[in-house]
């Protein structure tokens, strides 16, 4: 006989309960195979995300068994070893259905944290109306942007966040780590704005850098350290007087 | 300045206000548990406290810059806790620590003064 899994499942919204399935264990089975697994055989009604099953899009992060992660990169084996999982929608935010969330607010939040680039016209370095941008690869600008650039907005840290649970308003670690990178391009003409942006009542400051999104992030970023980093800028500009 | 820039630069400023108070208090509770660890070999008494502190203008600045770090840096954190963990509104709180802080200078200074001014009843 094979051996099942004990599978539960957050359904309904904000409101809702669990409700618990029996799935057969496969070897090198994924959550996200689970998952699928009961919306195509046991209850077609389930609701969830996901899109490149290969940990490309970042689409399918739900909460397991008490942590935020990408269910297409969570083995069954690794997560659950006793065969039990409790599957629930990321955490701060709306609930639209069973384990798909609104995404609205988290992406808002980039906009208000100046996650645009404005490129910096009349520059030389503009890379706009006028030549290319000339960016040294091991400049210390640059490399600070690196670490930071390769985030594809899954919102696992966003969940990880106790703050962002406490104060609505709190941008989040994506967002933040997002204006970091900016902040160190050179090519980026919307500094001052932007760092007027982060450093409001519920922006860098409010970051306790206790690092739970630099512990579940997928990608191993390190937002913690780009709040620093907006910490330290936004202070330095808050001495002198300038950006 | 905008109603959010200006936002932004009080929160910057409460920021910095904090760590170089933060900064002020790793060395002055070093000091401070030093002199303690130091006086109380041998017991401890009023009389030993007194005759240090009477008249020492030295310990006195000491003292009076060691309780106005501390004044500075609890309120501040405080609001952040209270901020975050209570539904008071901003505003509300931000008078309530203000007032917090001054009580806490005042309190400082005043037993500060009153070891260093220290007259015995006749
Ligand atoms: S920082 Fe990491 S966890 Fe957060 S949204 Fe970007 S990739 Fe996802
Ligand atoms: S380090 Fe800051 S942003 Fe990251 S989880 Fe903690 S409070 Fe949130
Ligand atoms: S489905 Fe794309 S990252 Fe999981």
């Amino acid at each position: 006989m094979t051996a099942m899994l004990e599978v539960s499942v957050w359904r309904g919204r904000e409101e809702g309960a669990f409700v618990s399935y029996a799935v057969p264990a496969r070897r090198s089975q994924t959550v996200l195979d689970v998952i699928t697994h009961i919306q195509r055989r046991l209850d077609a009604s389930l609701s969830y995300r996901f899109a490149c099953r290969v940990g490309m899009c970042g689409s399918c992060a739900m909460t397991v068994n008490g942590k935020p992660q990408w269910t297409c990169r969570a083995p069954v084996s690794e997560v659950a070893p006793s065969g039990k999982l409790t599957i629930q929608p990321l955490r701060n935010l709306k609930v639209i259905k069973d384990l798909s969330v609104d995404m609205t607010t988290f992406f808002d939040k980039w906009a208000r944290a100046g996650g645009a680039f404005k490129p910096a016209l009349g520059r030389p370095t503009a890379g706009v109306g006028g030549d290319f941008a000339a960016v040294k690869p091991a400049s210390r600008a640059r490399r600070a942007a690196d670490a930071a650039i390769e985030c594809i907005g899954c919102g696992v840290c966003y969940a990880a966040c106790d703050v962002a649970a406490w104060n609505r308003d709190y941008l989040g670690p994506a967002a933040l780590n997002r204006a970091w990178s900016l902040v160190n391009d050179v090519r980026d003409g919307a500094r001052r704005e932007r760092l007027a942006a982060i450093a409001g009542d519920a922006g860098c400051y409010a970051c306790h850098s206790q690092q739970g999104c630099t512990e579940h992030c997928p990608k191993h970023l390190n937002p913690t350290a780009s709040i620093a980093g907006l910490k330290r800028a936004s202070a330095w500009a808050w001495l002198t007087g300038k950006p | 300045m905008n109603a959010g820039a200006s936002k932004s630069r009080a929160e910057t400023g409460l920021w910095l206000a904090q760590r170089l108070a933060a900064g002020v208090l790793a060395v002055a509770v070093v000091v401070h548990l030093g002199v303690i660890i130091t006086a109380i070999q041998g017991g401890l008494s009023a009389a030993e406290i007194i005759g240090r502190l009477r008249g020492n203008t030295a310990w006195f600045a000491f003292y009076l810059v060691f309780a106005a770090a501390a004044a500075i840096h609890a309120p501040i954190g405080l609001r952040t806790i209270l901020g975050e963990m209570t539904p008071l509104p901003p505003r509300l709180i931000g008078l309530l620590m203000a007032g917090f802080g001054l009580l806490l200078a005042l309190m400082g200074w005043q037993a500060i003064y009153g070891l260093y001014a220290f007259r015995p009843l006749e």
